[in-house]
């Protein structure tokens, strides 16, 4: 099975030349990290291809990882019931970077679309209807970002007085807790307390020295 | 007599409507009786699960899945276990895998069972519901004497399941069986060639099969539409390539051929369970690894070693290596898959869930324009959705 995928893998890239950075197989599944900007294509060569046939696009989402300069990666999942194979597309993107939506090619993008935004706030370029889809009318921020906190900004109620409901600053009866379980003896590359500040200053010098 | 000019009209479908299965706002634009578009606002049920996972051992994930859809948790926690055994490398043992196959199915009754009930409501038939629910209670009560719980089961953890069954709840399942064959087959007496019932589901809300393939659509929708696809068979979890079962495929695609697929499939899901528990295996019911799952209350009394593993996998959890994966498994509506990355420490990265109504309910706007209003409540009830899964 690996080594068929593998295959398929190597098959895909020397097709697809410099559209594809690496193709990857592991835990047996097919990896593809494509650049930004050729997505549609890449998309559109698998959907149609006679050795590829992923004729269904199964999921779109997205990962943050803020430490990366380009913090997002755009994951698309497809299978193609003729060879029952999955694949798994990716590329990165920062906030500012729109993606090409592939709704031209898959019906089935366009709400897994929205919710990327919604979710992520990464925009897609000639999405016929890009709106929020899961959070509140009127909701400001995009919630699975790493840094949007877990409790939120607002919090909301019915106002007995105003006889509707009303949005209020998140106010919590108990502070929020998170535990590092992380163990000190595996986690050495982590920051010790106080060493934060030592790094503010030299940052600051830097910034001086500039 | 020149005609006046009627202009459209929208309107608001639900939240608050009892065929709208949940909390779906539907804003249809009306020419007249039909539909011209139908925009659908979900999201009202959304609490942040994905949010929360991120910040929740794998253990305590696990009840998130079962408030996703909730007339078959089962299903969920599936993909879910599945997920994380993949990337810690573990297999679940034999008895584990066998409980889990006749959990799944019993979950795949409990939501056919909701689905083809609540569906004939909403097309006029009172009578399958009060049939079908009492059955739904018989089998909850089974979840409760698996697990303690009756709907929300927190059952299939990674490495397992979480108690053993006994024999005699084995047995009570196997007599169960027949006289739920019969419930099925007094169903379909009422509505299989009922008039009415065909004439408000027959050539309403076709979907074709490339349609499917190109919304996403899975599950008893996509088989409905004539292609033979099912998880359990294509891509075989948990052993299910060693149970023999057939799949039910229906030819038009349109709301008469959904039912029809979902009514068959409980007979094959019923073959199922017979065979799991005619052929289950002896054996541990969880993963002995107790790094992973945690030990007997018994060994904790005398073995130290035991108290600091239930210790620590109640207050850290386990690890579970760097890596990702896409784990789906097929839930009764579909195709159900948890995309799950880890960086190496006690919670996950990230977990995606793939819930197969989204991709369903997606296709409304396809399957009901030019369709009248009273169709739409066929045609949702028909796809089967449920708006746990598809706000997450």
């Amino acid at each position: 099975m690996d080594t068929a995928l593998k295959e398929l893998g190597d098959f895909i890239r020397d097709e697809l030349g410099d559209a594809v950075k690496d193709a990857h197989v592991r835990l047996g599944e097919l990896c593809l990290e494509v650049e930004r900007d050729e997505i549609l294509n890449v998309i559109k060569y698998l959907r149609d291809d006679a050795n590829c046939q992923f004729s269904t696009l199964l999921d779109v989402c997205a990962v943050d990882y803020p430490e990366r300069t380009e913090r997002f990666e755009v994951v698309y999942n497809l299978l193609s019931m003729t060879h029952n194979t999955r694949i798994r597309v990716k590329l990165s993107t920062d906030e500012d970077t729109p993606v090409a939506s592939v709704t031209s090619v898959f019906n089935s993008a366009n709400w897994w679309e929205r919710e990327v935004w919604d979710m992520f706030g990464i925009g897609f370029i000639d999405h016929p209807d890009l709106r929020r889809i899961l959070t509140d009318y009127g909701f400001e921020g995009h919630p699975l970002r790493k840094d949007f906190p877990l409790t939120g900004y607002v919090e909301l109620r019915y106002d007995d007085e105003q006889k509707r409901v009303v949005y209020e600053p998140v106010k919590l009866t108990q502070e929020f807790r998170t535990f590092d379980f992380l163990s000190p003896w595996e986690g050495v590359q982590r920051m010790l307390p106080g060493d934060e500040k030592a790094e503010t200053e030299a940052d600051a010098a830097k910034q001086e020295a500039k | 007599m020149a005609e006046t000019q009627i202009k459209n009209y929208n309107i608001n479908f639900g939240p608050q409507h009892p065929a709208a299965h949940g909390v779906l706002r539907l804003v249809l634009e009306m020419d007249g009786e039909v539909i011209e578009r139908a925009d659908p606002h979900i999201g009202l049920l959304h609490r942040g699960t994905e949010k929360l996972i991120e910040h929740k051992t794998y253990v305590q994930a696990v009840g998130y899945f079962d408030r996703l859809d909730y007339s078959s948790p089962q299903n969920q926690e599936h993909a879910f276990a599945l997920a994380t055994e993949k990337l810690l490398g573990l297999e679940a043992p034999a008895r584990a895998q066998s409980i889990r196959v006749l959990y799944a199915e019993i979950g795949r009754l409990l939501n056919h069972l909701m689905n083809i009930c609540a569906f004939a409501m909403d097309v006029g038939a009172m009578t399958p519901m009060l049939w079908g629910f009492e059955h739904r209670e018989k089998l909850m009560e089974f979840c409760e004497r698996a697990c303690g719980a009756r709907m929300h089961m927190h059952y299939f953890r990674p490495g397992g399941v979480a108690f053993d069954v006994p024999q005699s709840l084995l047995d009570d399942i196997y007599a169960w069986c027949p006289d739920f064959l019969q419930i099925c087959e007094d169903i379909e007496s009422l509505l299989t060639e009922n008039r009415i019932f065909k004439q408000r589901t027959v050539d309403i809300g076709v979907i074709t099969a490339e349609q499917c393939q190109d919304w996403g659509i899975t599950g008893a929708n996509l088989r409905a539409s004539g292609i033979a696809w099912d998880l359990r068979k294509s891509q075989p979890y948990d052993g299910y390539e060693k149970y023999d079962f057939q799949i039910p495929v229906g030819k038009n695609g349109d709301c008469y051929d959904r039912y029809l697929v979902r009514m068959l499939e409980m007979r094959e899901s019923v073959k199922i369970m017979r065979q799991a528990i005619e052929n289950m295996p002896g054996g541990p019911a969880k993963s002995i690894d107790h790094k992973i799952t945690p030990p007997t209350r018994g060994e904790m009394k005398h073995s130290m070693e035991a108290l600091i593993h239930h210790f620590k996998l109640y207050t850290e959890g386990f690890k579970v290596p760097a890596g990702e994966t896409y784990c789906a498994v097929e839930a009764p509506k579909g195709e159900f898959a948890v995309y799950l990355i880890s960086d190496g420490t006690n919670k996950p990265y990230r977990c995606k869930i793939r819930a197969p109504g989204f991709a369903s309910l997606q296709a409304t706007e396809l399957i009901s324009k030019g369709h009248m209003l009273a169709d739409i409540v066929a045609n949702i009830g028909s796809v089967d959705v449920v708006f746990g899964e598809i706000d997450r």
